[in-house]
């Protein structure tokens, strides 16, 4: 038993840690650090530094691009990019339609798009939950009708994370609405963005952000070269893709970092002329999520020594990290807003913004929008229900 | 980074595992705990043949040089198992403390012994009125000529009426509450002037009140440095906090498999309990729980072993004795009402586990304690 990363893992890290240091630009970090919205240009151009350095695909086969590091090595990667403080990786095209491809896709299919997505030539997001179908994705009932070479399509997807940015999207379609049991007779289809019919329409969350949208498909015409794996076999690659989705949620590095920058912006604050830092009641707290986020990073890398100890992919009990980790990164965002007293209460200001502290305003914005984190990729309800399912055989 | 037990400590572990299932079931365990001792001398012997009474000491003392982490298996199989020998009062505090802060010569005369099984010792330390202050003493000890005398009272000394010698603290200067000025003296527990208050504690461990009067100790007696040996206390205190992190892994392991059989087997409404969600998803807490301590156990026992800065050390043992109660709690009130009724009788094994689980929550400190002393030792 040992709970130290080898000279050779903590020689990567600093490497990492080095190079992120050397090439995140200040804008960027700036931005990521004052919870600023994140245009479509700043997350490109972060994908491409990475894509020039050879980094941002790390999981991918060598021949595609991939860096060839173990567990440990992409888990060390994607922490140190969290501590930094680096845009996030837009996961759709990087590590859900690109491993779907690997996993299903023609050579064609391949050759077509990976290469984009590698080099953050397209922008891509995810078709997944409809108006009826959340946390039951099996119930969806977009439809896809095959016309000679073409599937037309029609109905609705929402919650689809920044389709406002995105040139292709991924979508899960019913092509058989008479099969026996429901999730049969579901295809895996890629949409371009720009093909008429299809309607992006954005739904504004209570912290005022623009991420998520409806969209609306009205007789569009996909291609059938454009169906990923065969026709009516969508769902074995949506749970594909699940099982890939949970993996890496703990998010410790970012966690880590917001908790720094909670334990300095507390002790700027002031209550009854002492820092809040000192006062007990405040101070429990913050230990309370600091010791959380101990127990997730070894819980973590216990995770990490299975996988490359069995060579397998982890379990249903890593839907845990999920549910700790969201939890956590809840707890900073309303600690930090609690930090700051009455003073959480401007949003927006009125006339210019002289003298407006944008940074505080944007404290109470964010803990509302961190709500969305135990709802999103299969809520923290739904995370139980599979460990309770596949791990403990309720 | 490595998660595995070494092949010693796998053999280790799974000797006393299977001695437990084997021959420390529940109701081999009643009969011990009915017993005169409440403790078994049998079992004892099988531990020292095991070697688990010697892996914590330096191989010249009749020892495997083995730390936390060798022990955090074999702790594990204890807590599972509900095993109520003064192993922790013997192994985890008292031998420590000669292990590490006394003279050449206590080692050779105890270490060996205790290895072999054929002496058990216990810490007396905790007083009236110290709660969790391991400074607080006021029990004193005198020099008088070429003897110190000591007078004193101690609370709650794990395994005193099994063992035949006590490691006991005393001011030598200072008032109670000072760091300093505090002395550890190795004193046979029937010699004269010390009085047991015996009793059966409610996890089914014995211990007792002592009362020492004038009791005379020779200047050989002395464990450490005179009126310095705070930070050894200290510093196997938390190396044994961390050993009941480890059982206490152990002991929720416990909890949780059997309210896991609970609820597949026990039937209403003409279904087994385990199929409501409401009663699966705490079940999943639990066992989320229960995991977190695991790591928090893990990271203890890394660090009584290997931290040399004693303020990081003793940091992160309170991280860990603050997540390990807090889970020891959920654990343990979760998995008696998800066996309702029947979970609160003697007859299950749950409602035992449940009560060492909501000792151990105290034991050493408990969640605000720890987490007051974690916040105190913050450098950032």
């Amino acid at each position: 038993m040992d709970l130290n990363y080898s000279p050779e893992e903590l020689a990567f890290r600093d490497e990492v840690r080095g190079w992120l240091n050397a090439n995140l630009p200040d804008g960027l970090r700036r931005k990521v650090a004052e919870y600023r919205e994140l245009t479509r240009e700043d997350l490109l151009a972060w994908h491409r530094i990475l894509a020039r350095k050879g980094w941002v695909a790390p999981a991918w086969p060598k021949e595609w691009g991939g860096t060839g590091w173990n567990v440990v090595e992409r888990y060390l990667f994607e922490e140190e990019c969290g501590y930094a403080g680096t845009p996030p990786l837009i996961p759709f095209g990087l590590s859900m339609c690109a491993p779907v491809l690997l996993k299903f896709g023609t050579e064609a299919q391949k050759k077509r798009f990976l290469p984009r997505i590698y080099n953050g030539d397209d922008f891509w997001c995810q078709g997944y939950s409809e108006p009826g179908s959340g946390s039951d994705l099996a119930s969806l009932k977009t439809k896809a009708v095959r016309q000679g070479d073409h599937y037309v399509v029609n109905g609705q997807k929402i919650w689809t994370t920044l389709a406002h940015y995105a040139d292709w999207i991924f979508c899960l379609v019913r092509t058989d609405s008479g099969a026996a049991k429901r999730q049969e007779g579901i295809s895996f289809l890629l949409f371009d963005m720009k093909t008429p019919g299809i309607t992006v329409r954005p739904l504004v969350l209570m912290d005022g952000g623009h991420e998520v949208n409806e969209v609306f498909f009205d007789d569009v015409k996909v291609p059938v070269e454009n169906l990923v794996f065969e026709e009516g076999k969508g769902w074995t690659v949506a749970k594909y893709l699940l099982g890939h989705e949970r993996m890496n949620t703990g998010r410790i590095g970012a966690s880590k970092r917001e908790l720094a920058k909670l334990k300095e912006f507390a002790a700027e604050q002031t209550q009854n002329g002492r820092p809040l830092v000192e006062d007990v009641r405040f101070r429990d707290k913050l230990s309370r999520v600091e010791i959380e986020i101990a127990a997730l990073e070894i819980t973590n890398l216990r995770f990490l020594d299975r996988m490359r100890r069995t060579g397998q992919p982890p379990g249903a009990d890593v839907s845990m990290l999920k549910i700790k980790g969201t939890e956590i990164q809840q707890a900073l965002s309303e600690l930090m807003m609690q930090a700051v007293g009455p003073l959480a209460q401007p949003f927006k200001p009125a006339n210019g913004g002289d003298g407006f502290d944008f940074f505080t305003a944007a404290l109470a914005p964010r803990y509302c929008n961190m709500r969305k984190t135990t709802i999103y990729a299969g809520s923290n309800e739904i995370q139980r229900n599979i460990i309770s399912k596949m791990t403990l055989g309720l | 980074m490595n998660f595995d037990y070494s092949e010693e400590q796998q053999l280790l572990a799974d000797s006393i595992r299977r001695f437990v299932a084997k021959d420390y079931d529940f109701e081999a365990r009643k009969k011990i705990v009915a017993s005169k001792d409440g403790a078994s001398e049998a079992v004892w012997k099988t531990f020292a043949e095991m070697g688990l009474l010697g892996i914590p000491f330096a191989p010249e003392h009749g020892g495997f040089g083995g730390g936390a982490t060798d022990l955090m298996s074999a702790m594990e199989a204890i807590g599972e198992g509900l095993v109520v020998e003064p192993f922790l009062a013997t192994v985890g505090l008292a031998a420590q403390l000669v292990a590490r802060g006394g003279s050449e010569a206590q080692k050779k005369a105890l270490l060996p012994a205790v290895s072999e099984g054929r002496l058990k010792m216990a810490f007396a330390h905790t007083e009236t009125g110290a709660r969790y202050d391991l400074a607080h003493v006021a029990a004193t000890a005198k020099k008088a000529g070429s003897v110190w005398v000591l007078d004193g009272e101690k609370r709650v000394v794990l395994g005193a009426p099994l063992a035949d010698k006590l490691v006991v603290s005393a001011r030598t200067a200072g008032k109670a509450a000072e760091a300093n000025g505090i002395s550890l003296f190795l004193v046979d527990r029937a010699a004269a002037g010390v009085n047991l208050r015996p009793y059966t504690t409610i996890d089914e461990a014995r211990a007792a009140d002592v009362t020492l009067k004038g009791v005379e100790v020779g200047a050989d007696a002395l464990v450490g440095r005179e009126g310095a040996v705070l930070a050894l206390i200290e510093e196997v205190v938390d190396f044994a906090t961390a050993l009941v992190c480890a059982e206490a892994v152990g002991a929720m392991k416990q909890a949780n498999d059997a309210t896991l059989e609970y609820l597949k087997t026990r039937k209403q409404f003409g279904v087994p309990i385990g199929t409501f969600q409401a009663l699966q998803h705490r079940m999943v807490d639990m066992v989320i729980a229960s995991e977190q301590a695991r790591s928090m156990a893990y990271l203890a026992c890394a660090r009584v072993d290997g931290e040399k800065d004693a303020r990081e050390r003793a940091r992160l043992v309170s991280a860990a004795k603050v997540k390990v109660a807090d889970a020891c709690r959920h654990v343990s009130q979760e998995s008696i009402q998800l066996h309702g009724g029947m979970g609160m009788t003697e007859e299950l094994k749950v409602s035992h586990t449940f009560r060492r689980l909501t000792m151990i929550a105290q034991q050493f400190g408990d969640a605000e304690h720890h987490l007051a002393r974690f916040a105190a030792l913050d450098r950032s």
